[in-house]
């Protein structure tokens, strides 16, 4: 598989960049945050199930504890806001690792693994809307503090350049692994867990690194979610809903590819505001869309757009060729 | 025989409660080719997935080298210079040829890795010409020489080969054995866990017969050809 150069990463940053400077309005700045958002937290599923194959339903336990973690430390602890941030990603990455180690030493694989993080999802989801110190069934409010140094601000654009700057890490990140030994072996236990042992992969502690990491980059996406929308309760943290757009957004877009999840995000926020047009606000409707959407992508392109995009681009540069060789002739 | 590399006393091993090995005492000599024969069921998977750490020995032990290795990890007894090459087309089927050799070898540095590779493709020459192929397009023949030039890509000792002849064709099984030659004249020991009992005793010096989880028969190649038990234990007569 291609993987992204530096200079391409360079020039969809520097796109994206552009748009404030472009357009003041509102509504697409609100679109392109929050699709960034998933984007960044697609990234995060990405590491784990795109480059490792271990595919989870329960993202929403790193994106929530990022979002609890910070929000808590700022309202109840006074902790300043950009602490809170970090140290919400240090909490998820720790989630990560603690729930990989319960797995993966229990060797749980496939739709098991699968079924086992969307559990404990569940059960801090439920933990959440009863226990005090998440705010129970009200949630937590982040106190009104338009200050940068506050992580809040008066207009939406310097909100769009900071989830950009995250996601543009977490490109770096993932392109540091694609060349990275360590990225190799990854895709050894993605390819072949039994081959992997083989040639002396450490398979259990490479599948821990990799949920580490790949829980640190979602929990940088739920902490940002609490920053932006100054709320969180146990059904936006923890709630199926951010699981599900996790995964969406790399298998619509491109899976174990550095763009995929970019892609991916940008085409469901884009349908998912289609279908609001179309019908209104239709409750569960999206979810429907979503469905549809990922039935089609799983069937007819199971390399999602960047390998529709890449086969596209190899038929074209055989065509060409051929078209110039019948325009000669 | 030479200095011992691979020692193995009164092995025991299986799943669960279930004993699947028993009693297991070999030896591998620095440089030598020793063969264990058995049929279907006899325990030669679970002989090999205890010896490079999959499963763990219930009672027993394995040096390697002179370390104990019957409590080490995988990974660690790869990094000894102990590799299995698993049974039936165990490659990576969606990374290139190259991909696959290079992930023997991640271990050692990259000068290391170029090396090896350089070697193992003065070895397989096929290999050599489709290094950008997808492993997964190669033939079955194709593919156990993958795997085994990805074992040799780590620098081994000693090589363990799982059921390399299974599903090759006669001429393939013939190149095969003939390969099995070269590699062993490099210095490198090998242990032909097998079914394929004629072609092994031609090219092994010793060999074992494994019946029932336990070892029935051993001795020279030679000895071994001509035991009668051999055909009994074998083919279950």
């Amino acid at each position: 598989m291609k993987q992204a150069s530096l200079a391409h990463i360079a020039v969809v940053v520097a796109v994206l960049a552009a748009v404030p400077l472009l357009t003041a309005s509102n509504v697409v700045l609100n679109f392109l945050v929050v699709a960034l958002l998933i984007a960044l937290v697609g990234q995060g599923w990405n590491v784990l199930g795109g480059y490792g194959g271990q595919y989870s339903f329960g993202h929403a336990a790193f994106f929530g504890t990022g979002a609890y973690v910070s929000a808590i430390l700022q309202t109840r602890y006074g902790v300043n806001a950009w602490a809170a941030f970090a140290l919400g990603i240090a909490g998820g990455a720790l989630v990560g690792a603690l729930i990989g180690a319960l797995t993966f030493r229990s060797g749980l694989k496939g739709s098991y693994f699968a079924l086992v993080t969307l559990a404990f999802a569940e059960v801090l989801r439920i933990l959440a809307s009863v226990a005090p110190i998440t705010g129970a069934g009200v949630g937590i409010l982040i106190t009104l503090d338009l200050r940068p140094q506050a992580f809040q601000f008066q207009s939406r654009a310097p909100f769009y350049w900071i989830i950009l700057a995250l996601l543009a890490v977490s490109f770096l990140i993932v392109r540091l692994i694609e060349q990275s030994r360590f990225g190799a072996w990854l895709v050894a236990v993605r390819e072949n867990e039994e081959a992997a042992k083989a040639v002396g992969v450490n398979t259990q502690r490479v599948k821990l690194a990799a949920m580490t990491i790949s829980a640190a980059i979602t929990a940088a996406g739920g902490a940002f979610y609490a920053q932006y929308f100054l709320f969180v309760d146990s059904g936006i943290a923890y709630g199926p809903w951010i699981s599900i757009e996790a995964l969406l957004a790399p298998i619509v877009g491109g899976i174990g590819t550095t763009f995929g999840p970019l892609l991916g995000a940008l085409v469901v926020k884009m349908l998912g505001e289609l279908t609001k047009l179309v019908t209104g606000d239709a409750p569960g409707l999206d979810l429907v869309i979503y469905g549809g959407v990922l039935i089609l992508i799983v069937a007819f392109a199971p390399r999602g757009i960047a390998g529709l995009i890449a086969d596209l681009r190899l038929r074209f540069a055989r065509a060409r060729p051929r078209l110039r060789e019948r325009a000669h002739g | 025989m030479s200095e011992v590399l691979l020692a193995i006393n009164g092995l025991a091993a299986g799943y669960g409660a279930s004993e699947v090995l028993r009693d297991i005492d070999l030896e591998v000599g620095a440089g030598e080719i020793v063969a264990v024969l058995g049929s279907n069921g006899a325990g030669k998977s679970t002989l090999n997935r205890t010896i490079s750490g999959v499963l763990r020995a219930t009672r027993g032990s394995i040096r390697f080298a002179g370390h104990a290795i019957e409590r080490e990890k995988p990974a660690k007894i790869v990094a000894r210079g102990l590799i299995h090459v698993p049974e039936a087309r165990c490659v990576f089927p969606n990374l290139t040829i190259e991909e696959n050799l290079d992930l023997g070898s991640y271990r050692r540095g990259r000068a290391h890795r170029e090396r090896n590779r350089a070697r193992v493709f003065a070895i397989f020459p096929r290999l050599a010409e489709r290094r950008a192929q997808r492993a997964g397009t190669l033939s079955g023949g194709e593919q156990q020489m993958l795997a085994i030039g990805r074992g040799l890509m780590a620098e081994p000792q000693l090589l363990i080969l799982d059921e390399p002849s299974l599903g090759l064709s006669p001429r393939l099984v013939e190149e095969l054995f003939a390969l099995i030659q070269r590699i062993n004249a490099a210095g490198v020991a090998l242990l032909l866990v097998e079914q394929n009992v004629v072609q092994c005793l031609e090219v092994a010096r010793r060999a074992y017969v494994l019946e029932g989880g336990t070892f029935v028969l051993h001795g020279n190649a030679a000895d071994i050809r001509a035991d009668p038990n051999l055909k009994r234990a074998y083919l279950g007569l």
